[in-house]
């Protein structure tokens, strides 16, 4: 009964706090804080992007590195970000350089994985077809490989972003902007309201970032391949990861 | 200065501070097992619900889409904001980072129990029924060690996830291996965050390997199928 009137005055000063006005501007503001988070996790996920899509595409069209496409997600996985992020930051020193080089190295491994993946699905007799009308290899990646590994690539970008939209949290505490300064200054300074309060707007974040690259993936997906059936018969099992 | 840093080779400047290490075997043993600790109970935990809860979406179909749907939420939320969230209710305790533990493993646990026991041949099911199994001995006898080899992987990936996600319980004052990770980083001292980080991707490698060997264990009719 008790407890219950305290959690029900915790929830009224978690409203209190949103509906305070000036949490919602200045530099340490709700909306600020929201573009520094998507700004650092947009530039890491972009950045992964352009190193990782070309690998995993070319990797996938010459047959080769297969192991190593596949297996880098799965020891990714094993790889605790929060401990890559305080190495990275041992290494680089304070500042955003470091947190950017983490997160762009814990996006680049799903994207590889799933790109080559993707481009190894590739029906035999589409490549073959491709190459009866006289496509160059280079064509046939570009105009038939690609296109059909869109899907599953994509599939990886949603993983990567909503990864690094977790991590970027942990961010915070070497001194990145962020969402993750509520929750990191709120632990510091017992305040549980803020805390809270950052805590829900990172959760909201990330739910947002996973249901519209969702629609994205199910926009480059055509219509016949289905409701990502086709994912989970994929040799290699698509990277997922939790936020971390 | 540039001669001393020569010759005093291995020091607290270094990456691995050998000395540090040994000197610190006890509190290293204890973390690690702290960490072995959070991670068995999560994945245990995890399993006691998700088997249930599988099974049951497996008799009843409708569940298994707002099952999905439910656990999936669960999983996008940053491990820190769950955390957090909890805070309010459970304190900075062992108590908040193990439900938070438990949360994560819940959809990876139960789509592979799910989809191992879809996987079951209508054949052997039929087989069954035309023996005369009830429906539980068919789920006990039959479906379900059929369905081992994807229920085991699932474990795999929740182990592995979990020992990554231990390491963040440090900033709510738990988190076994984190915990060393955390104070390197508030000394600005590398020695125990390589330490740390180092144990916990080792202990995950383990892990997932001596879960390849209980499904060697507890399949013995796949094992020629076996790479």
């Amino acid at each position: 009964m008790v407890t219950e009137v305290v959690a029900m005055s915790f929830l009224g000063d978690v409203v209190g706090w949103f509906t305070t006005g000036a949490h919602w501007t200045g530099d340490s503001g709700v909306p600020n804080r929201v573009w520094e988070h998507v700004w650092i996790s947009g530039v890491s996920v972009i950045i992964a992007l352009l190193i990782a899509l070309p690998l995993g595409l070319a990797l996938g069209h010459l047959g080769r590195g297969g192991f190593l496409a596949v297996n880098v997600s799965n020891v990714g996985r094993a790889i605790p970000s929060f401990g890559l992020l305080v190495l990275s930051v041992q290494a680089f020193g304070i500042g955003s350089t470091p947190a950017y080089i983490a997160l762009v190295a814990l996006a680049v491994p799903p994207i590889v994985t799933n790109s080559y993946v993707g481009v190894r699905e590739v029906d035999s007799d589409v490549r073959e077809a491709a190459r009866g009308m006289g496509m160059s290899g280079t064509q046939m990646l570009v105009r038939v490989e690609t296109p059909m590994a869109l899907p599953l690539v994509m599939a990886g970008v949603r993983t990567a972003a909503v990864q690094v939209v977790a991590t970027a949290t942990l961010a915070a505490l070497v001194g990145s902007g962020g969402l993750g300064r509520y929750i990191v200054l709120g632990l510091a300074t017992q305040d549980r309201v803020e805390t809270f309060a950052g805590g829900i707007l990172v959760a909201l974040l990330a739910m947002l970032t996973e249901v519209v690259l969702g629609l994205v993936e199910r926009r480059v997906t055509p219509s016949g391949i289905g409701d990502g059936a086709a994912l989970p018969l994929a040799p290699a099992m698509p990277a997922t990861f939790p936020g971390v | 200065m540039l001669v001393t840093r020569t010759v005093a080779a291995n020091g607290p400047e270094s990456w691995v501070w050998w000395d540090w290490v040994g000197r610190h075997g006890d509190d290293i043993a204890a973390a690690l097992r702290e960490h072995v600790e959070l991670t068995a109970v999560a994945v245990g935990i995890g399993l006691a619900i998700s088997m249930p809860l599988a099974v049951a979406c497996y008799r009843w179909r409708r569940l298994y889409a707002p099952v999905l749907a439910v656990t999936g939420v669960i999983y996008t939320i940053p491990s820190l904001a769950l955390f957090v969230m909890l805070i309010p209710w459970t304190g900075l305790s062992r108590t908040t980072a193990q439900i938070g533990l438990v949360g994560y493993t819940l959809l990876i646990l139960v789509r592979n129990t799910v989809t191992g026991l879809d996987a079951v041949p209508a054949e052997v099911r039929e087989a069954a029924r035309g023996m005369g199994f009830s429906p539980t001995r068919q789920l006990l006898r039959v479906e379900l060690p059929l369905a081992v080899p994807s229920i085991v992987a699932g474990v795999r990936i929740a182990t592995v996830t979990t020992i990554g996600l231990v390491t963040v319980t440090a900033l709510i004052g738990q988190g076994g291996l984190g915990a060393l990770i955390l104070d390197g980083l508030t000394r600005f001292f590398r020695t125990p965050v390589v330490v740390g980080a180092v144990l916990s991707v080792a202990l995950a490698l383990v892990a997932d390997l001596a879960l390849v060997l209980v499904q060697w264990v507890v399949t013995p009719w796949s094992r020629k199928s076996l790479r």
